[in-house]
């Protein structure tokens, strides 16, 4: 669809990455210290960096991704949430306090400390740039298509404008300026998506909502010709003749009678209603002939039941398919599992002062998260039903469904999301610039660097990091960012999560256990994605049934793969020297 | 056996507290997910006020992952 931009939507879209900006460089006016730049001193405050830590998380994928699953497909994006939300059990109950204390700058510190190896520092800083830029990816592809209807401008400029914007956050004042942008972001993300929900359910459900009459029905086709022309339904793509919006209610609940509209509900009435409602969505299918890529937009009859249940997206879970089900056991176990592997939530434990700083601080983010998660779902029906849905991008679903309520709020929605987008990129260049600097070129290769030019090296990892996240951004723009970040999630259990475990209980654990489990579940993990069918058929264009692997989630096999690995190394290796103190640095 | 050890008090140990509680909502999690593969249809059940048992159990689950972390946190707190 054509988007156009309004003065408003970009003097709000301005202030917000402005200030963000402004903020950033006033932080950054601070003399620093390598410990200022990768872990601001160990001294944030447990509840700002519990608001952060929900700024680091709540991602494009859990904002736009999300909310766009559930609008287009229903329940099934809901079952992300909930697998995003539980793997803070993992990271409360099982890492936060020891992570603390085993670390200092990296979660390559951590891992090391009992044992001061080369390979533990090569291994993991190596797993945490491909954790890192896997989870990029996904941020990016988010910031391009926001930009597109905001501002009216290419998605590749939306991916270089986040990626401009979040290299001089992060070379300007480090984790300082990183921990507050991600505060006010994570702070704005909940409180509006909170007044977005207030709305939806003010509004109610309404028969062909945004609309004078019925929602037309008829199929929509989209061409892209042979000479790169867009052409709709066989004619040109204008401002006259586009795409329709699409997503409404055709049917009420009987008990509402001839009513258009049920007026405002409560949560549960909302969803009561929704379940005995009739909905419209809409199933996109690709073709190509000699006259170009053709997609065909169909409208489908719904009950609101079965979009409120699991199977929508997850096809298996009702075709009974073997292979899919246990893509979906994957998925949700890489979820559970990934978060407390996560560099760029890992990291951010160094910047309080201490253990009890550090649970206090996760128990916050649980509750700002899981506030923002049962949001997610209202926020997702909402777009389903506002007749305002652009069918070529599921990205686009919240901040589309802001603009059926005005174009202020979309302005303001967007730009929230764009920040969003900042935070959880800023966070992630963090990591990867401290895995390159610290771990990589310190630790590893033996440089010896005075504190200043510590952080200047660390600068320079982040303006690399940041140009391969713009790049990436590009080639990837088609991917729903929901589906992108399982990926990383997967990546990052697999090659994390056994050797963190292990360390912490089981005492035989040995680094050259530590290193093989590092590198067979990083290897195995994104040798399977590359193989898999997904990626086949999305990335490569290629026939799914070329892949290899029987479904396409690495985890379930992944995963335990690490532990195994570690505990044969293990077991094989001399056990670990008794050491009189940590190994600290 | 470092004094490093896991189950050691210095700081780098998971709490048993911790790890019970951690237990529980495994068992919850891996309840939840195990329905969603097995009997899917159960889900599409409405036993309250309209509202089907997927989405009761889902925001059942997000719920109690806050409520275990608060509970978590007093406990800590009171040792």
């Amino acid at each position: 669809m054509i988007h156009h931009t309004s003065f408003i939507a970009v003097a709000i879209f301005a202030t917000f990455v402005l200030g963000v900006l402004g903020l950033s460089f006033w932080l950054g006016r601070k003399g620093q210290s390598a410990s200022g730049y990768y872990a601001a001193h160990g001294q944030i405050h447990w509840f700002v960096n519990g608001i952060a830590f929900a700024g680091d998380y709540l991602s494009a994928a859990s904002f736009l991704g999300i909310c766009g699953m559930i609008a287009f497909s229903g329940y099934d994006g809901f079952l992300y949430s909930i697998g995003f939300l539980a793997g803070w059990i993992v990271a409360l109950f099982v890492i936060a306090e020891p992570i603390k204390a085993l670390g200092t700058f990296t979660f390559a510190d951590a891992l090391d400390s009992r044992f001061n190896s080369r390979g533990i520092k090569l291994s993991v800083a190596i797993s945490t740039l491909v954790v890192s830029i896997f989870y990029l990816i996904p941020q990016m592809v988010g910031a391009g298509s926001l930009i597109t209807p905001l501002l009216g401008l290419p998605h590749e400029v939306g991916v270089v404008l986040v990626g401009v914007t979040v290299t001089l956050i992060v070379v300007t004042a480090g984790m300082v300026s990183t921990t507050w942008v991600q505060f006010i972001k994570g702070s704005l993300l909940v409180f509006f998506c909170g007044v977005l929900t207030v709305l939806i359910l003010g509004r109610g459900l309404e028969v062909n909502a945004g609309r004078e009459g019925a929602e037309n029905l008829a199929p929509q086709v989209r061409t892209v010709a042979a000479d790169g022309r867009v052409l709709i339904d066989g004619e040109p793509q204008t401002d006259d003749h586009d795409l329709r919006p699409v997503g409404t209610i055709l049917k009420l609940p009987e008990r509402y009678g001839e009513a258009r509209s049920t007026g405002p509900l409560g949560p549960l009435a909302y969803l009561a209603a929704l379940e005995d409602s009739t909905v419209v969505t809409w199933s996109a299918k690709k073709h190509a002939d000699d006259a170009g890529r053709h997609t065909t937009y169909s409208p489908v009859e719904r009950r609101g039941g079965d979009l409120l249940k699991p199977g929508g997206y997850f096809k298996g879970l009702t075709t009974g398919n073997l292979a899919d089900r246990l893509d979906f056991a994957s998925l949700m176990l890489a979820l559970f599992c990934g978060t407390a592997s996560l560099p760029h939530i890992l990291i951010r434990y160094y910047t309080v002062k201490d253990g009890a700083a550090a649970r206090k601080s996760t128990v916050v983010g649980i509750a700002a998260i899981g506030v923002f998660y049962v949001l997610t779902l209202f926020l997702g029906l909402g777009a389903m039903t506002s007749g305002a849905l652009d069918p070529t991008d599921t990205n686009m679903a919240a901040p589309l469904l802001a603009k059926s309520f005005s174009n202020t709020l979309f302005a303001v929605i967007s730009a929230i999301a764009f920040t969003t987008v900042l935070g959880t990129v800023s966070g992630l260049i963090m990591a990867g610039s401290g895995a390159v600097a610290h771990d990589l070129l310190e630790n590893v290769c033996g440089m010896q660097m005075t504190d200043h030019e510590k952080i200047r090296c660390g600068k320079l990892a982040a303006v690399g990091l940041g140009i391969v996240a713009m790049v990436l951004g590009i080639l990837f723009r088609n991917f729903n960012v929901s589906f992108l970040v399982g990926w990383a999630f997967n990546i990052a259990a697999s090659a994390n999560l056994p050797a963190l475990v292990m360390l912490l209980f089981w005492p035989r654990t040995t680094r050259q256990g530590i290193v093989a489990a590092v590198t067979i579940g990083m290897l195995s993990s994104l040798a399977w994605i590359l193989l898999s069918a997904d990626t086949f058929e999305k990335v490569y264009g290629l026939s799914k049934d070329m892949a290899v692997t029987p479904f396409s989630q690495p985890g379930l096999v992944t995963i335990p793969l690490g532990f195994l690995v570690l505990v044969i190394v293990s077991l094989l290796t001399p056990p670990p020297l008794p050491v009189s103190s940590p190994s600290r640095r | 056996m470092t004094d490093r050890d896991p189950r050691g008090g210095d700081g780098t140990a998971a709490s048993p507290v911790g790890l019970t509680l951690f237990f529980v909502y495994v068992l919850l999690y891996g309840g939840f997910m195990g329905l969603v593969l097995v009997r899917p249809d159960l889900l599409a059940l409405r036993p309250f006020g309209g509202v089907n048992l997927a989405i009761v159990a889902g925001m059942g689950l997000i719920v109690a992952a806050f409520v275990l972390a608060v509970a978590y946190m007093f406990l800590r707190s009171a040792r």
